[in-house]
């Protein structure tokens, strides 16, 4: 059979982003896929040498649009190690709030992306509708939509009047509401099924094999989540991981739709726990040392390395992202999937090419 | 396919999720990082902004009295306004309307402006 090789990305409809494979084709069936990576590199790292280590809290939320505020977690974390700073309580739940409105809206625009990726276009606005739900949350309590600027090192710069928080929890009733209605249709729709399960199929110890991270370690049985380190205020709220079983392109996306209203149970949990006490505490002097930070994104585990020597530019900053971490399951579910599968099989690992190229 | 029939038909009865902007606009929350404004009567140029901008997207010139901000290169992250000891910057909750031109915003104000002290 004559080998065809088709170029996948980096401009596609189906993908958000640059990711480009080449995908080598006989008949209609992959037999061998290349990434190709490098499109929207930034030099994102280096600029720890140039901005000083509190103005890298602004840089490093735009290493990746959507899960930004877990990004600037981690790096405040991180610092906040280094120079031995005890963040309020309040700070850490409040941190704990937006890092999991974070989420929500990450898994809501990767849901609606999915649906998209196998034409299922009024279930991906319907998704998204949803999803503008949670940046008004986002937009009106931390005052930016998507990339909330709400951490600052030694705390958090917004606090939560009683109001607010009382107007949070009416409004995520009404998005859980809204989710669960849209969840026979992502679950248990035929059209759906067909075009999912079965597809891209990672058993728990290829998973485990691959070092793989996050949701989609996660659908293929590995109980495995940051935030039962308990960062933040995770160590104050019932939290047990989304585990499935299936390892295919339809356990994936039924693991993050749980989680999308575990973050809302998680929300709920943090607003009733919340105490009350200062949200920021005062700096003073510069970082000396090194620290390791892990978070969970909703992409999956997010790996700061911080070495700082005690001048106001960081030695050295480096971030592993998830998605790096994901790209060879993709690379191993590829090879036998049919060609119309492939937008599923991408979309299904949730590729944030930008945080992996930063 | 079936399963989402009942959303498609309930959506028939609802309002619109969406909105004719620029013809409507929706009421901005309060507390929105928007567009950024220097209250330049109150500004004494002291520099403050612009060193800690993380886009450094403020230059000041104490000499010639003159702020200038690049609202395309910021990021909106209030931070300048967090800080400014004048307290001169503040945030209106309206993000800036598109132009087709970029623009950079000069502003100048006399120079030996001192801090009013609040009665
Ligand atoms: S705007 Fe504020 S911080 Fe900036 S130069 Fe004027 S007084 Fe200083
Ligand atoms: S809002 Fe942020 S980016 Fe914009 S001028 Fe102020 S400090 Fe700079």
């Amino acid at each position: 059979m004559l080998k065809t090789v088709i170029p996948f990305g980096p401009q596609h409809p189906v993908l958000p982003e640059p990711l480009h494979l080449k995908l080598t084709v006989e008949d209609e069936v992959i037999t061998e896929a290349i990434p190709a990576l490098g499109f929207v590199h930034r030099g994102l790292e280096m600029l720890a040498n140039i901005r000083d280590f509190k103005q890298m809290t602004q840089v490093v939320e735009r290493v990746c649009g959507i899960c930004s505020m877990i990004h600037a977690m981690c790096y405040c974390q991180g610092i906040e190690a280094i120079m031995g700073i005890e963040v309020p309580r309040r700070a850490t739940f409040l941190r704990t709030i937006w890092s999991e409105l974070n989420r929500m809206h990450s898994h809501l625009l990767w849901l609606g992306l999915f649906a998209d990726s196998f034409g299922f276009e009024s279930l991906f606005m319907q998704l998204w509708k949803i999803r503008e739900k949670v940046l008004d949350l986002n937009e009106a309590t931390a005052g930016n939509r998507i990339i909330v600027s709400v951490n600052v090192i030694g705390g958090v710069r917004r606090d939560l009047a009683p109001e607010q928080i009382s107007w949070m929890l009416a409004e995520l009733a009404e998005v859980e509401q809204e989710i669960n209605r849209l969840g026979s249709t992502l679950l248990t729709d035929y059209t759906v099924k067909k075009r999912t399960a079965g597809k891209g199929v990672i058993t728990k110890d290829k998973a485990f094999e691959l070092g793989l991270a996050g949701p989609t370690l996660r659908a293929s049985g590995v109980c495995q989540d940051m935030r039962m380190l308990g960062y933040a205020a995770f160590d104050q709220l019932d939290f047990e991981p989304v585990v499935e079983t299936g390892g295919d392109c339809y356990a994936r996306s039924k693991v993050r739709f749980r989680e999308v209203l575990q973050s809302i149970d998680l929300i709920r949990q943090a607003l009733s726990r919340i105490d009350q006490s200062e949200i920021r505490t005062k700096v003073k002097g510069r970082p000396q040392g090194e620290t390791v930070c892990r978070v969970e994104q909703p992409r999956g585990e997010l790996f700061y390395y911080i070495k700082a020597d005690g001048t106001k530019n960081l030695e050295r900053l480096r971030i592993r992202t998830p998605t790096f971490a994901n790209i060879p399951a993709l690379l191993s579910i590829l090879p036998g999937m049919w060609l119309s599968d492939v937008p599923v099989a991408v979309l299904s690992i949730d590729p944030c090419i930008s945080c992996t190229e930063r | 396919m079936f399963k989402m029939t009942p959303n498609v038909l309930r959506n028939l009865f609802f309002p619109k999720a969406t909105r004719r902007y620029p013809l409507e606009v929706r009421a901005p929350f309060e507390n929105v990082r928007g567009a950024l404004m220097n209250d330049i009567e109150k500004c004494t140029f002291c520099s403050a902004c612009a060193l800690k901008c993380p886009s450094q997207c403020i230059a000041v010139d104490k000499k010639a009295a003159t702020w200038s901000y690049d609202p395309f290169a910021c990021v909106f992250c209030g931070i300048c306004v967090e800080i400014c000891p004048a307290e001169s910057l503040h945030q209106k909750p309206e993000y800036r309307l598109p132009v087709a031109q970029r623009e950079s915003i000069l502003l100048k104000g006399e120079p030996g402006q001192k801090i009013e002290k609040s009665s």
